[in-house]
């Protein structure tokens, strides 16, 4: 029996921001990682570890913030392995980043062992008191936790970051030829570095929103794809991270449509419904990417190679 | 234009005794020169002399493992490039360091020290390339400008910093001679206010033209100054080579029949900075040597790609020998005798981690029969290689040797030598010579010219003017795509050329204005 009057759009488009933030917060960090000329597949990896860490933070320390940070953290020193293979001793970009991924899984559970089942204290709301309570918009703009304006507040900063300022010139210098960036005596291999922490601090923020907000209790490879999806939406966004906001709030916003289309009943085959996502993000995928010349405009040139300063 | 670099004026910046080894190499052993105020250095020399080592000491990508420099009287020892920049020295690369999805402006911003804000900086790029005769659009896209344009790009970079000391490394390799002219004009004119140029190159005539002073370097030491006003160009090339040069000598034999034919030839490039080519229609008879000049980015890969087979063009648009080969593949047109040697030497000549054997066999396979019923023959291959390495003199500890571990030169020669070997019917070559030096590039070249003795059809293409009035018999020019009626070569002169290639058209009347 189909119900559609049963979907509450203000919860609806509540929800859909609520899983995107995720996805965004590791496409952000990995837009900045690419822009660089690294390819690392490890999101999935980093994004795991910072959900267990930020967990296993919150649920000692009691507090949410503390477990934000110790996510932050955590998928930083991860992302650090990779920099430390791929930087310096020049392993392959592809291979290290599935790598990463595999062993965050593996590393997570381990250290999750103790804590299935627990709960940990609630990250709070903004309350802006009787602007909160207005109806639908209150919810919607107004009603969210910090780290949802955070995520925001940093696709904003990213973009200013390329658009505006020096260093982010550099990095995009860095990102298109690093044989030219570094005869005019950039250090290519650092800035990488620092991109690649950058991208796992964000990745590890991303996991923690997933346990600490979204779920929140630790269950094995809760992140279910997540870091996937980063990777695809940050290609999807053509390195941008307007275009990369779009993306994320997209695959989160059919997700949740399709939850809501289940709940209520409508007659199509659930299978179909939950694949969905995917296939809806890829198509838009295939075809934005359409125009082969523009999508290779568009990636940094150096993208995926191996740095090494031959002089 | 007074010379007065040897009248005892104050050396700018001198080097004493500089040594720097690389595992196995000594890059430079020694060294020794100045280079004085207001003066057009040449430093010559051939591929691998230490040119570049050198160059890149003294803009602080390398440090020396000893010896000293000094720079305006003092201490100069930078660190980085950075360091460079602020004592007053910048560099224009010969390969370019340039970011090809940046725009102008934000590329002259990464060479500056501290460069202004970007509306700021794009004035004062507006600025600057009209008063030295170099037009550009700070906003324009790099990947779009010409090789010409992206030159300008690297000087005006250098310009806005007012340096003491511009060194250049063989800037011209890749403009059109009424760009070239422009070039020195700008160079002269720097020199009149002031700057020192370090001028490298291995074209002696533009050293006879521009420079006050040469040093010769020759394996790492050098071996003399010269006077390039006085001295002949064969003097300096003979001391730059350390022997007699021989040139390359023909017999004008008369052709056979057409070999290739390409008539209407159109083909969209696959990459997003090339060139398609447009309606592109040249014949080549046996015997023939069809040289294609024309600046490096105008269609010279997209016409090497279709020739070869790598991009298949519309049936009917190329005959070899009579036959329609437009929709085979590489290796089909092989078989038939249609060979191809591209520029880029790593990664589309030779497979870098591959050795020199299964570099052999990769192209050498159908013709030499190096492949039977599915089965590699290791030995035959083997003798292949040796026999490349032999005839063409590649500098190598063997055949087993990564492709990436030779030098530049010595791999130009193998993939030249490899496809020479396996006697073509038709031979397409794209930069045949590039950076190698002169006494192999003789040698190259001697091996076309015997080729086509011998009844094959030769396509050349390069950007080496010289080169292709030695050893073509018709030349024509790719611009924007488009390949201009081939012309007999013989008493074609450089400003026919220039105007064929039809580049520089603005830059001419920037500077008839300025």
């Amino acid at each position: 029996m189909t119900d559609l009057a049963a979907i509450n759009p203000t919860l609806l488009v509540f929800a859909l921001i609520v899983a995107s933030t995720p996805i965004l917060l590791a496409a952000l960090g990995e837009l900045v990682v690419e822009r660089s000329g690294v390819l690392n597949l490890g999101v999935e990896g980093m994004m795991i570890v910072g959900a267990i860490c930020g967990f296993a933070a919150a649920y000692e320390s009691q507090s949410p913030l503390l477990g934000f940070a110790a996510a932050a953290l955590g998928g930083a020193a991860l992302s650090l392995i990779f920099a430390f293979l791929t930087q310096f001793l020049l392993s392959n970009q592809v291979a290290t980043g599935l790598a990463l991924t595999l062993f965050g899984l593996g590393l997570a559970a381990m250290l999750g062992q103790n804590y299935s089942g627990e709960a940990v204290p609630a990250t709070p709301r903004l309350n802006l008191g009787p602007i909160s309570d207005i109806p639908f918009v209150g919810r919607v703009v107004f009603g969210h936790d910090w780290v949802v304006y955070f995520s925001l507040l940093m696709a904003a900063l990213v973009w200013a970051f390329f658009k505006y300022t020096r260093p982010g010139l550099i990095l995009r210098a860095v990102g298109e030829n690093h044989d030219a960036a570094h005869a005019l005596g950039y250090p290519v291999v650092a800035i990488r570095v620092a991109a690649i922490a950058f991208g796992g601090a964000m990745a590890g923020l991303g996991g923690a929103y997933i346990s600490l907000v979204r779920v929140p209790t630790w269950t094995e490879g809760m992140t279910a794809g997540a870091g996937w999806i980063a990777l695809a939406i940050v290609v999807f966004g053509a390195w941008r991270s307007g275009r990369v906001v779009l993306g994320a709030y997209l695959f989160g916003g059919v997700t949740i449509l399709q939850l809501n289309l289940q709940a209520a009943g409508v007659a199509m085959s659930p299978e179909l419904l939950s694949a969905s996502p995917y296939l809806i993000t890829i198509a838009v995928l295939v075809v934005i990417s359409a125009d082969r010349s523009r999508a290779a405009l568009n990636a940094p040139a150096a993208l995926g190679r191996t740095f090494h300063a031959s002089s | 234009m007074r010379r007065r670099g040897g009248w005892g004026l104050k050396a700018l910046l001198e080097i004493d005794g500089v040594t720097k080894t690389y595992p196995g190499v000594v890059a430079n052993n020694s060294v020794s020169f100045s280079v004085g105020e207001n003066e057009v250095h040449a430093l010559l020399g051939e591929n691998g002399a230490g040119k570049s080592t050198l160059v890149k000491m003294i803009y602080g990508l390398v440090r020396p493992d000893s010896g000293v420099m000094r720079f305006q009287g003092g201490t100069y020892a930078p660190a980085s490039p950075h360091e460079a920049r602020r004592a007053g020295v910048a560099m224009v690369f010969q390969h370019f360091s340039l970011f090809e999805a940046l725009n102008v402006a934000e590329n002259v911003a990464l060479g500056m020290e501290e460069p202004p804000p970007m509306r700021t900086l794009a004035a004062r790029i507006a600025e600057v390339s009209e008063e030295y005769g170099l037009p550009l659009d700070p906003s324009r896209v790099v990947g779009d400008l010409s090789a010409g344009e992206r030159q300008r790009v690297e000087i005006i970079r250098c310009l806005l910093q007012d340096p003491k000391l511009l060194i250049m490394d063989e800037p011209t390799s890749v403009l059109t001679p009424q760009e070239v002219d422009i070039l020195f004009e700008t160079l002269r004119k720097l020199r009149e206010e002031g700057t020192s140029i370090l001028y490298i190159s291995h074209k002696l005539e533009e050293i006879r033209a521009l420079c006050d002073e040469a040093t010769v370097l020759r394996l790492g030491e050098v071996v003399g100054n010269v006077d390039p006003k006085t001295d002949s160009a064969r003097q300096m090339a003979e001391m730059m080579v350390g022997a007699s040069l021989m040139t390359p000598s023909r017999d004008s034999g008369s052709f056979g029949e057409a070999k290739l034919e390409v008539a209407g030839l159109s083909i969209a490039s696959s990459s997003p900075f090339g060139t398609s080519l447009r309606d592109v229609s040249l014949t080549v008879r046996a015997g023939e040597i069809l040289g294609v000049g024309g600046v490096a980015g105008n269609g010279q890969d997209e016409l090497l790609a279709a020739l070869s087979g790598e991009a298949l063009s519309t049936p009917g648009t190329l005959k070899l020998s009579g036959q329609d080969v437009s929709a085979l593949g590489p290796n089909a047109r092989r078989a038939l005798g249609l060979l191809a040697a591209p520029e880029e030497r790593l990664g589309h000549a030779a497979a870098p981690d591959m050795s020199l054997v299964e570099n052999a066999l990769l192209t050498g396979g159908v013709r030499k029969k190096l492949i039977a019923s599915g089965f590699l023959k290791w030995t035959e291959a083997r003798r292949f290689a040796d026999e490349v390495i032999g005839q063409f003199d590649v500098r190598t500890p063997g055949a087993d040797h990564a492709a990436r571990s030779l030098s530049g030169g010595n791999l130009q020669k193998f993939v030249v030598g490899r496809e020479v070997l396996q006697a073509p019917e038709v031979l397409v070559v794209n930069q045949p010579t590039w950076g190698v030096d002169a006494a192999a590039a003789a040698s190259i070249r001697q091996a076309l010219l015997d080729l086509a003795a011998g009844g094959a059809a030769l396509v050349v293409i390069s950007q080496d003017l010289d080169e292709l009035m030695e050893i073509s018999d018709s030349f024509s020019v790719l611009s924007e795509g488009r390949l201009t009626q081939p012309r007999p070569a013989a008493g074609l002169t450089v400003d026919e050329i220039g105007l064929m290639m039809g580049g520089a058209h603005d830059m001419g009347v920037a500077h008839a204005a300025g």
